[in-house]
């Protein structure tokens, strides 16, 4: 059991920048996962923690004592890797106990009282005897975290554990990690790129993008109040809509505002930030869960009206990609639906799920929903969004 | 299939080879690629097979030499001949010199290799590829380029007439270094990255997992080592004398048996073919791991 700091990390490879000065804080016993897409930071600031890289600058601390200059195998860590990182020449049994030896002081058979229970815990009983090649990828890789498990340390680390399997064996896999974190409760550090294992697996869910942290907060929070359009991108499937608009003031004076797009005019609820962002451009964001077909009697002041140019029928669902002016717009309506391409649509959006953000730095200014503003949250921090968008 | 066609599809055969092959249909590939194909590849082998047949017949005959076809008839003196090079003229003893010399060879050489790879590979040391750069460098100066400085370094050291002066100056092989580290690098960082958490050491590290994991192709180069230490014949010659002479040189001393004023050619044949022996059972023996270890570098 530990609790992980990080205080203003920064990695340099030579002219290259992976990490580029993060704070987090992981609580103890918590599970925090940390996303992006490849290339973000998110493995080089884990391999920070496990001490297989060392910060170029800043400090990372366990339990407030500092770990910069400690060696791997002195800071009680276990890490998972995405492709098992199992001894191809030892049995499942072997590959749990050989490193136990070196890295615990626990005697034979405490390990191998140890190695029982992890493998009952994980259903891997008759598959001890096994070498690696004989194991299927999900059986792996319950090898190798009963070789984390065994051990017993302060921290697990896990590298894409899930990213080697196929789609059904990882959602199994994924309630699996959930259930485990359940009964051992030690803090975890989950790295992926997958921000489905990301929202189903984390208390906090930390989103990194070009070497910066981009949001901290619990998976409902991140969907509901992204802190910039690389959140509320990134988090999502299909990804949020996002459309430039200019913000106007409503027309009787009375308070609120309307987004204008020369495709419509919406209407904005009252809430933090709206007032300052009145008259001035913005990108409104609007997820395509958020947008429903609307029926023909529908006040035309409140939809966009939209031209149809590709369905996607997902079974579940039938997705749309719409014109909207010269903006896209994706948009999901009932499966069954009578769509085709070429028609034109009403659709109006959830009035409480409205985002907007500022065109240049992509931070969040407004979201509609109530109890919100942009830049509250226990644990949200919102450096601005420096990237192309 | 064309003669070219099967030759360019060689890899794939010698994987397929590897992995068992086609088990219970030995003939599977004649039916494939056709008679024509099988007999212009038997021909081609038999071609460069031909001298060591020849050598083969000759260690059976009285006399040695041939002037014609008829000439190559087996004779029946492959008993005499062979008893004569081994026990009267003490080949064997050649022979000995040359399996300890080969074999100090082979596990010094590994071991050198082994903990220079572990260096090259695993460690952050500084300007790290200029070191592998100076070791693949030193291809450049084989033994006989060496031998003077060597001939003064080894007598200098009182070696001379020992097994060290035939075998220490063979330890170090960039070619060796090479061939591990190529494979040591096919191996996934992360069972590195893990032992280091686990606080497992460089050499326990090295000794249960990487030679492990390793085995295939460090038999495959041993036979490589072994052969090509085997082979010597001008070092020893000059630095070793006769008690400790290799059968490469030991060679030289059956030839000058006169037979009725002639070479001897058919005891030196003997003795060739005698010396042929310890690496072709070798190549038998290991033939697939050795494959493993040229298929390796095609990666």
């Amino acid at each position: 059991m530990a609790r992980i700091t990080l205080e203003n990390v920064r990695k340099e490879y030579g002219d290259v920048v992976a990490v580029r000065g993060i704070d987090l804080e992981v609580p103890d016993g918590s599970f925090v996962v940390v996303v992006g897409p490849s290339g973000c930071g998110k493995s080089t600031t884990l391999r920070l923690v496990a001490g297989l890289e060392s910060v170029t600058d800043g400090d990372v601390r366990k339990d407030g004592e500092s770990l910069v200059g400690v060696e791997p195998k002195d800071r009680d860590v276990a890490m998972v890797f995405q492709n098992y990182a199992l001894y191809p020449h030892m049995t499942a049994e072997r590959n749990m106990t050989f490193g136990a030896g070196s890295a615990t002081e626990f005697d034979d058979a405490e390990i191998e009282r140890r190695v029982a229970d992890a493998a009952e815990l994980l259903d891997i009983t008759d598959l001890l005897d096994r070498k690696p090649e004989a194991l299927s990828g999900g059986e792996r890789q319950r090898v190798a975290l009963g070789r984390a498990i065994i051990r017993d340390p302060d921290v697990f680390l896990m590298d894409e554990p899930l990213s080697n399997l196929d789609a059904k064996l990882r959602i199994r896999m994924r309630a699996e990690l959930a259930k485990l974190h359940e009964e051992l409760r030690t803090t975890t550090v989950y790295v992926t790129h997958d921000q489905t294992e990301a929202m189903t697996l984390g208390d906090e869910v930390v989103v990194m993008n070009d070497g910066r942290i981009q949001q901290v907060d619990s998976p409902q929070r991140l969907y509901d109040y992204p802190a910039n359009r690389f959140v509320a991108e990134f988090i999502g499937d299909p990804a949020m809509n996002a459309l430039e608009v200019a913000v106007e003031s409503g027309a009787d004076g009375a308070g609120g505002a309307r987004a204008v797009h020369p495709g419509f005019r919406l209407p904005l609820p009252d809430g933090d930030g709206l007032d300052a962002a009145v008259d001035s451009r913005a990108v409104l964001g609007v997820r395509p869960e958020d947008l429903s077909l609307a029926n023909a009697d529908v006040d035309a002041d409140v939809a966009i009206e939209a031209t149809v140019t590709v369905t996607e029928p997902l079974g579940d669902s039938l997705l749309l990609e719409c014109r909207v002016g010269d903006d896209r717009l994706k948009t999901q309506a009932s499966p069954r639906s009578d769509v085709r391409s070429g028609d034109t649509v009403a659709l109006t959006p959830d009035p409480d799920r409205l985002h907007l953000f500022d065109t240049e730095t992509g931070t969040a200014l407004y979201h509609s929903a109530e109890g919100a503003t942009a830049h509250d949250g226990r644990t949200t921090r919102s450096p601005p969004a420096t990237s192309e968008e | 299939m064309t003669l070219l066609e099967t030759i360019v599809d060689a890899p794939n055969r010698a994987a397929e080879y590897l992995r068992g092959g086609r088990a219970g249909d030995r003939f599977a590939r004649l039916r494939e690629d056709g008679l024509a194909v099988h007999a212009a590849l038997a021909s081609l082998v038999l071609l460069l097979l031909f001298p060591v047949l020849v050598a083969i017949v000759v260690s059976t005959k009285e006399s040695g030499i041939v002037t014609g076809l008829a000439d190559l008839v087996p004779g029946g003196n492959a008993y005499d001949n062979y008893y004569r090079a081994l026990v009267e003229l003490e080949f064997y003893r050649y022979m000995l010199n040359s399996l300890v010399m080969a074999s100090v060879i082979v596990v010094g050489k590994l071991a050198v290799s082994l903990l220079a790879v572990l260096a090259v590979v695993y460690y952050r040391v500084p300007y790290k590829d200029f070191v592998f750069l100076f070791i693949l460098f030193t291809l450049l100066l084989p033994v006989p380029v060496r031998f003077v400085p060597l001939y003064r370094l080894v007598t200098g050291l009182g070696w001379n007439n020992t097994v060290f002066a035939i075998t220490v100056p063979y330890l170090a092989s960039a070619t060796t270094v090479f061939v591990l580290r190529q494979h040591f690098l096919s191996i996934p960082p992360s069972l590195v990255e893990n032992a280091k958490l686990d606080g497992v050491g460089p050499l326990e590290f090295l000794w249960r997992v990487l030679i492990p994991m390793s085995k295939g192709i460090l038999v495959g180069v041993s036979v490589i080592i072994f052969v090509y230490a085997w082979n010597q014949y001008l070092w020893p010659l000059v630095i070793v004398g006769d008690d400790l002479q290799v059968a490469q040189v030991g060679l030289g001393r059956l030839r000058g048996q006169a037979q009725a004023g002639e070479v001897a050619w058919a005891l030196t044949m003997t003795g060739s073919v005698l010396t042929l022996l310890p690496p072709l059972v070798l190549l038998v023996l290991f033939r697939k791991p050795l494959l493993e270890t040229f298929s390796i570098q095609r990666k």
